[in-house]
């Protein structure tokens, strides 16, 4: 155990010590510590196995950089809600009593994983293995293999009962990145009266102000940004949250990690932002250095190696070598020496920069022109190998250390500007990707703009500030925050990788890419980056590039003989940082995924027992089951009373589109395949509406209540989409005609009698309208009144049976359902649901759009009969029936099929076959419903086949083809009971 | 999220849009087949400034013609058809 808690320091509260465990040890931590730094506080070095290879790794970096350590969590949320978190990154997981963290891609355990004998198969798994390894007909052999043991953390069964929000904020300005530079934005913009959100993906403001040395305005950096915003009342502070995407016009994805159990209700909130103006100040990353052997436990960022001491008490280790290409790591070995440590700095430029000095003075012995090249150590660094850094495999010494530190240059954090569309460039002399030029909308602060030091930050965020105010019409009264100028640094020094040794040198810790497959990529002429990427998966999935970009790029110019800048970048995408699904979902899932419709008599329904089903948005009674009734037997028992007596349906969902004007006779004459210019005020039409294309859009009644005045009855769940094509139609094409289109569907409730005994009830009722059938034959509809309430009356039949729609207004559905079953209860009135429905339909052949319809249906294709030559309106579709497609002679028709098993009801889907010469079959057609039929005791099917209507005429049988098993029926005319319709007007 | 600007009701946010493209010219019943193909499913899928018809569905319900930057997704004014 090499790394220690210091007695004192960091922002961790001593007095709080949290318990956790890890792989089922118990292990303390303190108020404060995220869960990584709480593991390296109690020694833990090996925290995960690599995805790829398996191998064993540690901590590489302290934020959202971080690669190797994503863990499997298990977190009590209080309110018995126990939440599983299996690839939480360790250094994201603020530490919480009773937190339970586990490694994830290891078996049996950590330090002994079975599979990492698949490290021993490298050779094997080098770039493309995939693609060159895998094919069929082997492929289904390896997959299951391969999935086995791919893939990072276990997803649980059970539902993820945590609690997601979601919010909504608009701002004047927002900030991204609460350090040096974002600091000073928002205090200028928030001086100009604007109204700033500042978000920041660590605990609280300064950024590595906590944990670099420097002082702003006289005081410590930490002091400074702790104090920097007060009493600026419109600022909003958002810490632990991470701005992953930048989006359109302003608008950005920030996902806020929040402790559940300690402090509200949501233990995470997506906020979707919309800025007039954006400072990004996300400062930069740390990049590995590219040597052998460079992924073994205790090879750390020597940033984050800083951090860990300065910001939570924990040493890493006690004997270390920091290997360096820039200034910055002087600060970490000197503080490190300070802590105790012995250390050693190996820096690859040939003279010792002046920084030099200060660090030697505090003990860290100073090596110029030296690269680490290279560990050892099984289960971490027990000792680096150093060498000259212009001749890697020159005379090597070997160091005793348990921490390699190493400090392989600044990466701009570039991530949102490029989602943005931002192009970058590259920087010679700071060797990194900068921005060309901010993105309209946006300010580019601080490191990500190529300030480099803390004095040049805060020149810059606070210029940043100030533009963003001019932007937006204001102007900042404050000065610049001040640091004291630093000394030049020296310029860093590129060594992107060790040629000549032997050895692999990881590039990517999180995909587990190497030099190796790189190089082989770039042979295999994969050239490009975005080629490379998608090859060797470099910069993919959690890591998105952020540790592993720019020396995986550098590796593929030298590799290709071209340089960086030639070689460009990949194009950064949302998200920076994984999102949870749970957190993009937020309140929408379960019962409040849609919101559910109910019927206005809907308690009516659940008073008379009903089993409730969704029906396109609706929630609708499926059937009425009576006491010891199965839901099949309470179906088929239903649709029987109905044909027998009389039966009560609530078909309040059935769409209501009124269609009112002047022209709204030849408006719907444009709009429907069905003529409707010759129906007269109070008639009813059956009418069919089309797509452009000639498809089958909707059928419903349509009935003229008065000459300009016209009710629609689309399918329920198409009510909206019908409304839709009127109103689009209406406004893009006919904007001259006068006609209104509304939905009134809420306003009635439609309850229908059906049945031979459907008048006898009805006429038990008070009503001013006469109900003899020469008054209200079928097809006719009227108004009146009904018990004293304003009732329509409509003679129109989904069941083939005599039925009066009565609709009243929705209030009324309650006492209307009460006063139906009363007048009705002499006549043995039957309730039924949907699927009684169905079966009458189907019994009847009525087509239901959707089911015996799909996106090929045409008109003709249902036995409609072609427009006439005489009617000259160009209605929607009418051209797309005279097409050579329309009129192939093998279109598929609609049938009915009677299953020479009376028993047997074949499966929807079924396909009707034909067997060709050789034996094969050949589909032509299938069947899109089929049932039982209580009225003909046996099955019945209705179906769409080539050729249909000429194989009913002939009375041929076909064969049925599902899941491997045969059944013939006969095809026959779509409609099995009363083909005359005289029940309709009985 | 793209800003949208409903020329009735102001910008709003893109879910509260429908959009549905490029406007095309209905030609008459006498169009001969691959004219009526062309107006079906031809567009110009232009990369640049480009017209499109938008509905502010959750809104106004209005149709209105955009004028927008299919790269940059700079939006160059709205109109009434």
């Amino acid at each position: 155990m090499t790394a220690i808690r210091l007695p004192a320091g960091g922002a961790i509260d001593r007095a709080a010590p949290i318990h956790f465990t890890w792989q089922g040890r118990r292990l303390t931590g303190y108020a404060g510590d995220t869960l990584a730094s709480a593991l390296l506080a109690n020694g833990v070095r090996v925290v995960a196995r690599s995805y790829r290879l398996h191998r064993p790794r540690g901590l590489w970096g302290a934020g959202a950089e971080e690669p190797n350590a994503v863990v499997d969590v298990t977190t009590d949320e209080g309110g018995g809600i126990t939440a599983h978190d299996p690839n939480a990154r360790a250094t994201l997981v603020g530490l919480r009593p009773g937190l339970a963290a586990r490694a994830v891609n290891a078996w049996p355990c950590l330090h002994f994983d079975a599979t990492a004998a698949i490290d021993l198969l490298h050779p094997f798994l080098a770039a493309g293995f995939y693609y060159k390894t895998f094919f069929p007909p082997h492929w289904p052999f390896w997959e299951r293999r391969i999935r086995a043991v791919a893939g990072l953390g276990r997803v649980r069964e059970e539902a993820d009962r945590r609690n997601f929000e979601t919010r909504h904020a608009h701002c004047d300005v927002l900030v991204i990145g609460a350090g040096p530079a974002g600091l000073a934005a928002a205090r200028a913009a928030a001086a100009a009266g604007l109204g700033v959100l500042l978000v920041d993906d660590n605990p609280e403001p300064g950024g590595s102000l906590q944990w670099r040395a420097g002082s702003v305005e006289g005081a410590t950096g930490a002091a400074w940004a702790a104090a920097a915003l007060d009493g600026a009342a419109n600022v909003t502070w958002l810490a632990n949250t991470t701005a992953f995407g930048a989006y359109d016009h302003g608008s950005f994805g920030l996902i806020e990690r929040r402790d559940a159990a300690a402090s509200g209700w949501a233990r995470e909130r997506l906020w979707l932002v919309r800025a007039r103006h954006a400072v990004l100040a996300t400062g930069a990353i740390e990049r590995p250095l590219v040597f052998p052997d460079n992924d073994r436990p205790g090879v750390m960022s020597a940033d984050a190696v800083l951090r860990y001491l300065r910001r939570w008490g924990v040493r890493a280790g006690r004997r270390v070598l920091v290997a360096t290409t820039n200034d910055s790591a002087y600060e970490v070995a000197a503080a490190l020496a300070e802590a105790g440590c012995e250390v050693v700095l190996a820096d690859a430029r040939p003279a010792a920069p002046a920084v030099a000095a200060a660090a030697a003075e505090r003990g860290v012995h100073v090596r110029a022109g030296m690269v680490v090249c290279g560990t050892a150590g099984r289960m971490g660094v027990r000792t680096a190998e150093l060498a000259p850094a212009d001749a890697p495999d020159g005379p090597r010494e070997r160091l005793a250390v348990d921490l390699v530190a190493v400090a392989g240059g600044w990466s701009p954090t570039v991530h949102l500007h490029c989602h943005a569309g931002g192009a970058l460039r590259w920087d010679a002399a700071r060797l990194a990707f900068l921005p060309t030029a901010a993105m309209p909308g946006m300010q580019l602060a601080g490191t990500v703009a190529g300030a480099w030091t803390l004095a040049d930050c805060l020149a810059d965020g606070h210029r940043a500030g100030v533009a963003a105010a001019h932007a937006l019409g204001r102007s900042v009264a404050i000065a610049a925050p001040h640091a004291a100028a630093e000394p030049e640094a020296a310029p860093p020094r590129a060594v992107w990788q060790l040629g000549g040794l032997p050895g692999r040198q990881w590039v990517d810790f999180h995909n587990d890419v190497t030099t190796t497959e790189i190089r082989t990529a770039a042979a295999e002429n994969y050239a490009a980056v975005e080629h490379l990427k998608r090859y060797t998966t470099l910069g993919m999935a959690a890591d998105q590039g952020r540790t592993s970009n720019v020396n995986g790029i550098a590796v593929l110019a030298a590799e290709t003989g071209r340089g960086i800048a030639e070689t460009g970048t990949t194009r950064f995408r949302p998200p920076y940082t994984p999102v949870s699904f749970g957190a993009l979902a937020g309140l929408r899932h379960g019962a409040t995924f849609v919101p559910l419709r109910h019927l206005p008599a809907h308690d009516c329904h659940r008073a008379a027992g009903a089993e409730f089903r969704d029906y396109g948005g609706w929630n609708r009674p499926a059937c009425y089951p009576r006491r010891g009734e199965s839901t099949a037997q309470a179906i088929r028992r239903e649709a029987a009373a109905v044909r027998a007596g009389v039966g009560l349906f609530d078909g309040s969902s059935l769409g209501k589109i009124e269609v009112d004007g002047a022209d709204a006779v030849r408006f719907l004459d444009l709009m429907y395949f069905t003529p409707l210019a010759g129906l007269k005020p109070g008639r009813l039409r059956y009418a069919i509406l089309l797509r452009e294309t000639g498809i089958v859009f909707d059928d419903g009644i349509v009935g003229r209540l008065a000459p300009d005045r016209f009710l629609l009855s689309p399918s329920s769940s198409h009510t909206a989409g019908v409304l839709w094509l009127l109103e689009q139609w209406r406004q893009t094409e006919y904007p001259s005609l006068a006609v209104a289109c509304h939905d009134v569907t809420a306003h009635w409730a439609t309850l229908t009698l059906t049945g031979p005994k459907a008048r006898a009830v009805l006429a038990r009722l008070a009503t001013d309208i006469d109900l003899t059938d020469a008054a209200l034959p079928h097809m006719a509809m009227a108004a009146g009144r009904l018990e004293g309430v304003p009732c329509r009356l409509a003679r129109a039949s989904f069941t083939g049976e005599a039925s009066y729609e009565v609709s009243v207004p929705a209030g009324y559905a309650a006492a209307l359902w009460q006063r139906l079953r009363e007048a009705g209860a002499g006549f043995g009135i039957t309730p039924f649901g949907i699927e009684a429905l169905s079966v009458l339909r189907a019994e009847k052949g009525y087509i239901l759009i959707g089911a015996d319809t799909d996106g090929t249906t045409m008109p003709a294709d249902l036995g409609l009969p072609e427009p006439s030559a005489k009617r000259t309106a160009a209605f929607v579709g009418r051209r797309s029936l005279a097409t050579p497609d329309a009129r192939r002679p093998d279109r598929r028709q609609f049938v009915g099929l009677l299953p020479d098993d009376p028993a047997f009801v074949p499966a929807v889907g079924s396909h009707a076959v034909v067997r060709e010469q050789d034996g094969k079959m050949r589909s032509i057609g299938w069947i899109t419903t089929a049932c039982h039929s209580p009225v003909l005791g046996r099955s019945i099917a209705l179906g769409m086949i080539a050729g249909g209507r000429a194989l009913a005429e002939a009375g041929a049988t076909v064969e049925l083809f599902h899941l491997g098993a045969t059944s013939r029926a006969v095809v026959t005319r779509p409609c099995f009971v009363d083909p005359a319709g005289e029940k309709l007007h009985a | 999220m793209q800003l949208i600007p409903c020329p009735w009701c102001g910008e709003r946010a893109e879910p509260e849009f429908v959009c549905g493209g490029e406007p095309v010219a209905r030609p008459p019943l006498s169009v001969d087949d691959a004219g009526w193909a062309d107006y079906l499913y031809l567009r110009t899928n232009t990369k640049g400034v480009h017209r499109e018809v938008w509905c502010h569905a959750g809104g106004c319900g209005q149709w209105f013609v955009l004028t927008r930057d299919t790269v940059t997704h700079a939006v160059h004014g709205s109109a009434a058809p």
